[in-house]
């Protein structure tokens, strides 16, 4: 204990000892001890000016923090559905044979701890697992035992990493077998383009009139709600407060999602050029990143990025020699909770909390990072952002759809020959992307991920845009030998894991509306279940508190509408009039162990 | 700036102040919006959502939501009553309530609110998940198989008593209300007088050796169901 007694008093004093910072607190204690000792929770608390119960509880909250003692390597492998059906099973079930250990277990040396995660981000190169921050893709069972003895050998994660990815992962501050899987460029965010001249001609303009052009050029949200950019930068700046932030959403946890990941790595300078002049407009100096945990690999190339940023005056006091305009950015990192990426929440974790979302009046515009104006916007907008002030705003609304102006970054995965990442202006078909990624074939394709829709052959036709088929990237592509409703119960399961339970509807009403899904796919299903279904979804859309538990049901409801022979094969009224799902000798299972004997009625 | 704020419920008019919140307003008009984790001395947190109500088509939870001129409110409406039902029924499955053991039946909020929904067993298969029961305090009983996180303990802690005996742990449906020591209540600073002890709509939070004092039968909603103080105050 006093090993780790020094270590959290120096973690808790290299942040300055407050509260707000308890976020970064916990994660060195962990990194550095392997796990948040209880026996720490008060000399944490203490250190960071809390209680001892507000630690718990920010512990007990993120995925990546723990309580438990683990390995000093923790092997997360991706367990999303796309993984999956990419081999991901068995690739799962040679990591266990490999290490002579099961899920949530530790090697009885203490070196490796396995688990499973929710999407990475990786959904491209699947299977794919996390070891400590180091991602490993492209697995199959027959890497597995050459991956582990190598890891065994050298105790070093890196080691596992024989060649590096494309572009900026082979940079030797990232060092990653991650490829960007870049199939098209469009022409506003991966074109060549003049760095920082966006920037130069924002600080020519007042920040009212910055803020007209993105207005003008019909720029909506890229994180999925699709909010007009330039409203929300306006109603930041009008706000009343002393103080503004702009914040950064790289928390990119929508399963099937990986461009973000792709601009991170490949356009950080413009994504940050983006923040700058939403600083300028908003009249925020500060901006935050929220960079989700499972890309800590490029935390130490972004802070590269961030500090040549301050010596060639892009950042900092007098930016490019503006006296008036401050500006500077902070990186903050998530720990495994896809609800972090919900405006609030996120807003809640880089003050240092648990992750619950707050009550949306006040919205962030008025009262958000420390209850100030706070604008929040997605890696990609800010991007589009940058390149709207340096190409003008006709040049964007020009591109795409009425209503959808630009180009859309698409995260395309699953059943095609070519996954990866697609720009395309918005309007571009369903049937089109599919067609430029390869996928034959195809019967279903979740538009948006989980909490997006379901959508099939009849809907292919339609546009990728707001009006149409709304998605922040993802793009999950299932072929007709894929079981629709094996796919619906992993996303159910999915939102049962990351509800943060804060509302009873979300709570309690995913972990029903799973288990119904269960009961249909077991064989024991009836046709009223299919109404409990719709009612019960219909209950937790509309009464949830966020959205999270708004949209979790749409899995079921969408396929449900576009899917209905589907569920109708598997839902038949049992000729006898018996309830199906009703099993005697379940039922009298429990009563037989405590009897100690069988029935003898049941048993014949 | 205080000129009033003028909305319907249902139809009906409602005269609302700067800073009153949607249920605030409709109280004081007499129409009850059915509610469990508000609690008139604390801030509201918008937990439960058995207060949604449908506010110019969106719903909102009528705790949180601010009275806004104009608004066009549905509060009794068979659709809202449907999902409130199917909420309360989910805070029967997601516990463990044996209500004929219980201590706080007949004073119960989530009870009572069962009884003015008419409801007789909930339509949900009950999840029977296994919970602690906290006896550590000497006067205080914790037990977690009847709490529905309506998070009361947690604000009356640090709004009313300066204190921070509890907090939420956990998340999803694993989510429960931690206390503020090392083990268990009886290590917290919590003591039988704060008004943390009190604010519990359920009987998690139970008083030791007061039990069954009022006599089943002859408790608060055995005499007039929930809301019923609220709807006293309606206007014809
Ligand atoms: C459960 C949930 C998860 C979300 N995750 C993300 C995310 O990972 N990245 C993101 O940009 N927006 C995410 N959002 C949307 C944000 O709340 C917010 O609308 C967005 O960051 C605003 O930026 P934009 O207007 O540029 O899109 C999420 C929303 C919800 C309800
Ligand atoms: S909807 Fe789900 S995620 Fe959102 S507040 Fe409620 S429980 Fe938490
Ligand atoms: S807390 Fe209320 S609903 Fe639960 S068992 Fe007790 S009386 Fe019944
Ligand atoms: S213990 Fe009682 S007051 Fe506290 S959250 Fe549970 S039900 Fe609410
Ligand atoms: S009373 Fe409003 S949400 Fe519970």
């Amino acid at each position: 204990m006093s090993k780790s007694k020094s270590v959290v008093t120096e973690i808790c004093n290299r942040y300055g000892n407050t509260r707000v910072r308890l976020m970064d607190i916990v994660r060195d204690v962990q990194q550095e001890l392997g796990h948040v000792p209880r026996e720490a929770f008060d000399l944490i608390a203490k250190g960071a000016h809390t209680h001892r119960v507000e630690v718990e509880s920010v512990i007990s909250f993120y995925a990546f923090l723990s309580e438990r003692k683990k390995g000093d390597v923790v092997i997360r492998l991706c367990d999303d559905i796309i993984d999956r059906y990419q081999g991901g099973e068995a690739v799962a079930e040679a990591l266990t044979r490999a290490l002579g250990i099961g899920f949530n277990e530790t090697t009885s040396d203490g070196r490796v701890t396995l688990e499973k995660t929710p999407s990475i981000g990786m959904s491209d190169q699947a299977p794919a697992m996390m070891v400590n921050d180091v991602m490993v893709t492209r697995l199959t069972p027959e890497l597995i035992p050459g991956l582990v003895a190598k890891l065994r050998q050298t105790n070093d994660p890196q080691s596992l990493v024989e060649s590096y990815g494309d572009g900026n992962n082979a940079h030797a501050l990232i060092r990653s077998m991650v490829c960007n899987n870049i199939r098209e460029s469009g022409a506003v965010i991966l074109a060549d383009y003049k760095r920082e001249r966006g920037l130069r001609k924002a600080l020519t303009e007042t920040p009212a009139d910055v803020i007209a052009d993105v207005k003008a050029s019909g720029l909506r949200g890229r994180g999925g709600a699709g909010f007009l950019t330039g409203l929300k930068w306006e109603l930041t700046r009008e706000s009343p407060g002393a103080e503004k932030f702009v914040l950064c959403n790289a928390d990119e946890g929508e399963p099937g999602t990986f461009k973000d990941r792709v601009l991170l790595t490949e356009r950080a300078d413009l994504m940050i050029e983006g923040m700058t002049i939403a600083g300028y407009a908003t009249g925020a100096e500060t901006g935050i990143i929220y960079l989700r945990g499972e890309y800590a690999y490029l935390r130490p190339y972004l802070e590269d990025v961030l500090n040549r940023r301050r010596a060639g005056k892009l950042l900092g006091n007098g930016i490019l020699g503006n006296a008036e305009f401050h500006f500077d950015v902070r990186i903050q990192m998530g720990a495994g909770a896809y609800i972090c990426g919900e405006e609030t929440s996120l807003i809640s974790s880089c003050e240092g909390t648990r992750g619950d979302p707050s009550d949306r009046t006040p919205f962030p515009v008025a009262k958000g990072y420390l209850v100030s104006p706070t604008a929040v916007n997605n890696v990609e907008t800010y991007c589009c952002a940058a390149r709207i002030m340096d190409q003008g705003a006709g040049w964007f609304a020009a591109i795409g759809t009425q209503r959808s102006t630009g180009t859309k970054l698409l995260s395309v995965c699953g059943d095609c020959a070519r996954p990866g990442i697609y720009e395309v202006p918005f309007g571009t078909t369903l049937r089109e992307v599919l067609r430029r990624a390869g996928a034959e074939n195809t019967a279903a394709v979740q538009v948006g991920g989980p909490s997006g829709q379901m959508v099939g052959p009849a809907q292919f036709d339609q546009g990728i845009s707001y009006e149409e088929l709304a998605t922040g990237g993802s793009m999950m592509v299932f072929s007709n030998d894929r079981d629709i409703l094996e796919i619906v119960e992993a996303f159910m399961e999915f939102f049962v894991k990351e509800s943060c339970g804060y509302c009873v509807p979300c709570r309690v009403g995913n972990v029903l509306l799973k288990s119904r899904i269960e009961r249909i796919r077991q064989g024991d299903g009836a046709p009223a279940d299919l109404a409990y279904l719709k009612k019960l979804g219909e209950s937790v859309k509309r009464m949830s508190r966020c959205g999270l538990g708004q949209t979790s049901p749409n899995p079921i409801l969408t396929s449900l509408k576009n899917f209905q022979p589907v569920y109708n094969a598997l839902v038949r009224e049992d000729k006898t009039g018996l309830q199906k799902s009703f099993h005697i000798m379940r039922a009298v299972e429990e009563a037989s162990v405590i009897a100690g004997r069988r029935s003898e009625v049941f048993h014949a | 700036m205080n000129k009033s704020i003028h909305l319907t419920i249902d139809g009906k008019p409602v005269e609302a102040k700067h800073g009153q919140t949607i249920m605030q307003a409709a109280d004081a008009a007499g129409i009850y919006i059915p509610r469990l984790c508000s609690h008139p001395d604390l801030r509201p947190i918008g937990s439960c959502r058995v207060c949604t109500v449908i506010v110019d088509g969106r719903p909102q939870a009528a705790c949180v939501k601010p009275a806004m001129d104009g608004m066009v409110i549905e509060n009794d409406t068979p659709e809202l009553l449907q999902h409130r039902r199917n909420i309360i029924d989910m805070m029967f499955v997601e516990g463990n309530h044996f209500c004929m053991f219980c201590e706080k039946s007949g004073n119960c909020e989530l009870q009572a609110m069962a009884y003015r929904f008419g409801i007789t067993a909930p339509q949900y298969p009950f999840q029977f998940p296994e919970k602690a029961v906290d006896a550590s305090h000497p006067d205080i009983m914790l037990d977690h198989n009847r709490c529905i996180m309506c998070a009361r303990c947690v604000r009356a802690s640090q709004e009313l008593d300066g204190k921070n005996v509890f907090q939420a742990i956990g998340r999803g449906f694993h989510r429960k209300i931690g206390v503020d020591g090392e083990k268990a209540l009886a290590d917290t600073d919590m003591a039988v007088g704060d008004r943390s002890a009190d604010v519990c709509p359920v009987g998690c939070i139970i008083k030791k050796r007061i039990g069954f004092r009022t006599a089943i039968g002859r408790r608060l909603y055995d005499r007039q169901p929930i809301g019923s103080d609220i709807e006293a105050n309606a206007t014809p």
